[in-house]
């Protein structure tokens, strides 16, 4: 889409580049994403190694200082930045492949076939959606994660974490799939896919070719603004402890750490306050950055982010 | 937009479509519920705890039977709380949970509408002042993390409030603020989009036209839709104070559904789990339901 100076994809570049709140959480976010990504490799420090020194403060040798056993908060913090947004974008990803091939299947199909499934939609968002997150969870734990430890016990953290990405991306689909279906129902009318249609072009290379590239910048929109969502969803679960499991670590059963640290007689604030800060501030950034992209591609619409 | 009489129908049909599959769902699981770490005392205590849930029944008459007890609304026995049947328990915890609830939704309403309405009408640097704060905390700090930093400064800090637990006022301070403040934020935005809207549209105009005050225009011509906004969003938003009734809960000790809810994943309290399950699901619908009248009742254009 970027060539010419004038291509609509340029254009909201160009509009996402004016936005300083929205470069400014690119650059959190590019920032976070790097100390997550190769942060542990240069701390050297094991974030599950047990150390003499529990619960230190911060200072010259732990610089966000140590939990209850001893390990080195800042390697927990950043391995748990990593799991939580590694969750976050692939579960992201997910919802993005359901809510896409749903919302283009009800717009592009039409009829009965969109009604039945626009139902779906609307019965699955009058369900507490945590709920459903929370029974998937379960299931997979009580029905296949004992099968997998006697076989593969290594495995089973890289499992629990994919199954909680398929289980956050299969309940955060709906915006998603509404959206494009409007998006398809509109760009269905347009010339060149009526002339795509009535030239007889297969199916496939009439989405691949002709709607999915019109409907990109509505998926990039909806991506940036579900991945938060996602992160949330899997700090929520890992705080109540249906989420990972200790040793490892996500921001989540960080701050439950911490909360659960809080007391009148000592209190050590450090456990609590680094893992809640970057959360908070990586929420920002994320959802900044999608208010940002949203602004760029969609100029005329007013900003009314749906909760 | 579907009639109300049919959705009201539909709502029976929903908690069944839930409660059939939830109950396969989980009784497709490997591993009972009477599974310890420790062996059962015996085969013959084993055999008798699962005659006594009629778990030694075929799969279909299980269901049959539980969905026969259901309709009579009785949601059976606890697994956990071995002399507590799940009525028991939702009588036990609905109560704390729902004042909670009803404390933490006036939060939202009282302190999001004002403070909504007042930075739309952009004349009150206070009011614009805690609009940006309430969307910093609406936007970035979720109840988990919210809760704790609560009790860490007010709590723990201060000592102006109890840590955890839960009865009398000063117990519910923060656990209210917790859950309250994180969807004052989120009505103050619709409320202020709604006024926003609203000052601009041409019956407002007219009002003023007329000569009537600044005071009676607001009031009487520009409340009353600018709110439509924020009534269309408690349906959505019951659902998520619902989920972090279940934070806040846990981070307060409180005994409330929430607790109780959470729980019953690990210990793998099936009925008391599926119990809880459906009467989510129906108090959302009959509360989206309500919202529903409520809307149509403010702007009668809505499902004409």
């Amino acid at each position: 889409m970027i060539g010419s100076s004038s291509s609509p994809g340029r254009l909201a570049l160009e509009r996402f580049l004016r936005d300083r709140m929205a470069v400014a959480g690119l650059v959190v976010l590019v920032l976070a994403a790097l100390a997550a990504g190769i942060g542990p490799l240069l701390l050297g420090i094991d974030p599950d190694r047990a150390g003499d020194l529990a619960l230190a403060p911060p200072g010259a040798a732990h610089w966000m200082g140590t939990d209850i056993h001893g390990r080195d908060l800042l390697a927990r913090v950043l391995i748990g930045t990593r799991i939580s947004l590694a969750v976050g974008a692939v579960g992201a990803l997910v919802s993005l492949m359901i809510g896409v091939a749903w919302g283009v299947v009800a717009g592009a199909a039409g009829g009965r076939t969109d009604a039945w499934l626009m139902r779906v939609v609307d019965g699955l968002q009058a369900l507490p959606t945590v709920v459903w997150v929370m029974l998937g969870m379960t299931l997979f734990e009580a029905g296949l994660a004992g099968r997998f430890a006697q076989r593969w016990p290594d495995a089973l953290p890289v499992l629990r974490l994919a199954a909680m990405m398929i289980c956050l991306g299969s309940v955060s689909w709906l915006t998603m799939a509404r959206v494009i279906r409007a998006q398809t129902l509109v760009l269905r009318q347009r010339p060149f896919l009526l002339a795509a249609t009535a030239l007889g072009v297969p199916p496939v290379r009439w989405f691949l070719r002709h709607l999915l590239p019109n409907l990109s910048g509505v998926i990039l929109v909806y991506l940036t603004l579900s991945v938060p969502s996602v992160v949330l969803y899997e700090s929520f679960l890992s705080f109540l402890g249906l989420g990972v499991r200790p040793p490892q670590a996500s921001l989540g059963s960080l701050i439950a750490d911490g909360a659960s640290q809080l007391n009148p007689i000592r209190v050590r604030w450090w456990l609590l306050v680094f893992p809640a800060g970057l959360m908070a501030l990586l929420l920002a950034a994320l959802n900044s950055v999608g208010a940002g992209l949203r602004a760029a591609f969609e100029p005329r619409r007013v900003d009314g982010l749906s909760a | 937009m579907k009639s109300w009489a049919s959705r009201l129908a539909l709502v029976p049909v929903l908690l069944w479509a839930v409660a059939t599959l939830c109950f396969f769902l989980l009784r497709a699981l490997p591993g009972g519920p009477f599974d310890r770490e420790r062996p059962a005392a015996s085969r013959e205590v084993e055999a008798a705890l699962r005659a006594r849930y009629h778990w030694d029944e075929p799969l279909g008459r299980q269901y049959l039977r539980y969905l026969g007890n259901l309709a009579r609304g009785d949601l059976g026995p606890s697994l956990k709380y071995r002399n507590h049947s799940v009525n028991d328990l939702l009588g036990q915890t609905v109560p704390v949970s729902l004042s909670l609830g009803a404390l933490a939704f006036a939060v939202a309403m009282g302190l999001g509408i004002p403070v909504g309405v007042f930075s739309a009408l952009g004349r009150n640097r206070w009011a614009d002042a805690t609009a940006s704060l309430l969307t910093l905390v609406g936007v970035c700090v979720p109840v988990f993390v919210l809760g704790p930093l609560l009790v860490l400064v007010f709590a723990v800090g201060l000592e102006w409030f109890p840590v955890a637990l839960w009865g009398g006022w000063t117990r519910a301070v923060l656990p209210t603020l917790t859950l309250g403040l994180y969807f004052a934020a989120r009505v103050a935005r619709w409320m202020r989009e709604g006024m926003l809207e609203v000052l601009q549209s041409p019956h407002v105009q007219a009002a003023r036209a007329r000569g009537l005050g600044e005071g009676a225009v607001i009031l009487r011509h520009v409340l009353p839709v600018a709110l439509v906004p924020v009534v269309s969003y408690t349906g959505p938003m019951l659902a998520d104070l619902l989920t972090g009734s279940f934070v806040v809960e846990n981070v307060f000790q409180i005994p409330g559904t929430g607790a109780f809810f959470v729980n019953s994943f690990f210990s793998r309290d099936y009925p008391l789990m599926m119990g809880l399950v459906l009467f989510y699901c129906l108090v959302l619908q009959v509360l989206s339901l309500i919202t529903d009248l409520l809307l149509r009742w403010i702007d009668p254009r809505i499902g004409s």
